[in-house]
């Protein structure tokens, strides 16, 4: 017990001093890394533990990072705080009415729609520019730290730090989403419809639970992407966008928040370095590894963690598996798993 | 106005009519829905391409294409595709979108990004007049072999011993062992059949759009919403559902604004789909439990 406590301690003070010690560039590229990895931990949701491929969620985040730029920028109505909140409660109740035609398809009908989602978003975000600043996107002042704070925060210091609050509290809940009823709902429905049916779960209820939930996170990622990048144009939010968010989940880990926030980590870091070999470089990597992964490593990084902690004698084992709910994804079944944590989960009590 | 709109939808129909039957080929003959289907066929057109500029006639190029697209189907198929394939139609997804990203990028670092003219015999003397409707030959030249290609589709899936067995390997690989079906010839098969019909499509498309890495991706989501429309396994409906969404998107682009055609195709497919899942001509499966 006394390690884990000690790791986690450890752990969020790295990321709460990170952004007075980082230089601006690599302060910048943790900012992203954890934006992503609310998105990734939303789509995870979606798609690893409700089974629900979406290639949509890039124009989820278009939806949420517009909201908020709307009201905070080009409108200025809002502070920048209740704005996230409500660009995250817009790309929600997208979410759900994407949710509706989702519930009569499945597997690649369902993708298709999705791809057709992201391609209209941006069309239609052209297309309203009196709202939406057309091409030129709207530009979106950094905020300053709220009063006596802003002489000793700088303003990037703060949107890191805000970005940092509610991404843990997202994962936190996520994590544990599969102790509750609902959670387990949705791993039953992503097993098997029939069967979870006949035991008397609502379809219709948990699949636009799920499609509202991811939504809800992937548009509070856009309202702090919003403020991280401190600007939004269509440009920003292709088709492209949505298959980097497949692919940190893919590398991560389907069916783990832990996978989740190591597959966004990946994912932004991987351009920096591939973009010294080609401009195409990085999306000929995001391609090959989400072949790779399929292939050789379905349950990912997450995935490959877990059986290498599950080889250690059984004393050593708790440190890993804190963020895991051990799933497995249809059809990469993964016989050395429990089904549900409940070992993993009784130290957490004392 | 309305009758010419019309008109010009169904000359880009045909090309979205041409690229769904290539995934109405695949998704029948392996039950796998190929997002690289466009990509793939770009490849194939840009091979075409640098096989004239290295002197070859259009017709001898052509014909290294289809052996080459052939070639590049059954390698998909054998060293990638055959290894998820027993996995969730999720994983099967996901695997076909990283193989649109590599083609894509690929392509992109190969021949860059710079768009280049096609040149075809195919397309040439004056737009015809039809009844006070201008239509240029290319046009008639592509949906003719659009319907020849359903047509032989449509024949190939329910007269030949082979169609009939693709079929049986998509729908029960198992099953289909035990009848002495080949099953592994039958899906390098599917798929190398599956990228010639993508490589025709780019090569007639191609003098049309221009080639460059991205010039199917568009192509391919209309595609996708044609084949979608008509029903994933129906090479008829392939066909009508590609005309239908040209016609609409062409319509919608006239009366609604340019900008929103391709929301506007998102918006009939789910519609569609919410009223008829399987599509207009598809066939709804049943579920085993």
């Amino acid at each position: 017990m006394g390690i884990r406590v000690a790791a986690w301690v450890a752990g969020a003070l790295v990321l709460v001093t990170a952004p007075f010690v980082l230089d601006p560039y690599y302060r910048f590229l943790v900012t992203m890394m954890i934006v992503y990895s609310v998105v990734a931990v939303g789509l995870n949701l979606l798609t690893g533990y409700s089974g629900q491929i979406s290639l949509g969620h890039g124009a989820f985040l278009a939806i949420g990072a517009y909201t908020t730029a709307i009201v905070v920028a080009r409108f200025d109505v809002m502070p920048y705080a209740p704005a996230i909140l409500l660009g995250a409660v817009v790309t929600a109740l997208a979410g759900l009415g994407l949710g509706f035609p989702a519930l009569r398809l499945s597997g690649p009908y369902l993708a298709i729609v999705t791809v057709g989602f992201s391609i209209a978003v941006p069309q239609v975000l052209l297309k309203f520019e009196w709202l939406t600043g057309g091409v030129q996107g709207i530009l979106v002042p950094t905020p300053p730290a709220p009063g006596a704070l802003a002489r000793w925060i700088e303003a990037e210091q703060w949107v890191y730090l805000l970005a940092l609050a509610p991404a843990a509290a997202l994962a936190a809940i996520a994590a544990n989403l599969f102790r509750t009823g609902a959670g387990r709902a949705l791993v039953a429905l992503r097993d098997s419809e029939v069967a979870a049916q006949s035991v008397g779960i609502s379809l219709r209820r948990y699949k636009l639970l799920a499609f509202t939930l991811s939504a809800f996170y992937t548009g509070l990622a856009g309202g702090l992407y919003t403020l991280a990048v401190g600007f939004v144009s269509p440009d920003s939010f292709t088709l492209l966008t949505s298959i980097q968010f497949l692919a940190m989940i893919v590398v991560g880990g389907l069916g783990s928040v832990f996978g989740s926030i190591l597959g966004a980590v990946v994912i932004t870091l991987l351009p920096n370095y591939a973009s010294e070999i080609s401009k195409a470089a990085p999306w000929a990597i995001y391609g090959a590894v989400l072949i790779v992964f399929m292939i050789f490593l379905p349950t990912g990084l997450a995935g490959l963690f877990r059986r290498l902690i599950a080889r250690r004698p059984a004393g050593a084992r708790q440190t890993g598996a804190s963020a895991q709910t051990s799933i497995h994804r249809g059809g990469v079944r993964d016989d050395s798993q429990q089904p549900h944590p409940t070992p993993q989960a009784a130290p957490e009590r004392d | 106005m309305l009758l010419e709109q019309v008109v010009s939808g169904l000359a880009s129909g045909s090309l979205y009519g041409l690229f769904a039957l290539a995934l109405v080929m695949i998704y029948r003959g392996t039950d796998v829905v190929n997002f690289a289907q466009g990509e793939m066929a770009m490849i194939t057109v840009f091979v075409a391409l640098t096989l004239m500029k290295a002197g070859l006639s259009f017709w001898a190029a052509f014909g290294c294409t289809l052996v080459f697209a052939a070639l590049l189907g059954a390698v998909a198929e054998r060293f990638i595709i055959r290894y998820v394939s027993q996995g969730a139609v999720l994983n099967l997804v996901i695997v076909t979108v990283g193989m649109f990203t590599v083609c894509n990028s690929l392509a992109g670092w190969i021949w860059g990004y710079i768009p280049e003219p096609f040149p075809t015999p195919l397309e040439g003397g004056a737009p015809l007049r039809l009844g006070g409707i201008v239509v240029t030959r290319y046009t008639l030249v592509i949906l003719a072999v659009a319907v020849t290609i359903m047509v032989l589709l449509y024949t190939f899936f329910t007269f030949t011993t082979v169609g009939i067995a693709m079929r049986a390997v998509a729908q029960n690989r198992t099953a289909s062992r035990l009848m002495g079906i080949p099953v592994n010839r039958m899906l390098l098969l599917s798929w190398a059949l599956s990228s010639v019909l993508g490589a025709v499509a780019g090569v007639l498309v191609a003098p049309l759009t221009y080639v460059d890495p991205n010039a199917m991706s568009g192509l391919l989501v209309y595609a996708f919403a044609s084949a979608v429309l008509g029903g994933l396994d129906s090479p008829v409906g392939a066909v009508i559902g590609g005309l239908l969404v040209g016609v609409v998107e062409n319509l919608a682009g006239a009366y609604l604004g340019s900008e929103l055609k391709l929301s506007f195709a998102f918006a009939l497919i789910v519609g569609v789909l919410v009223i008829r899942p399987a599509g207009l001509f598809g066939h709804a499966r049943l579920k085993k439990v």
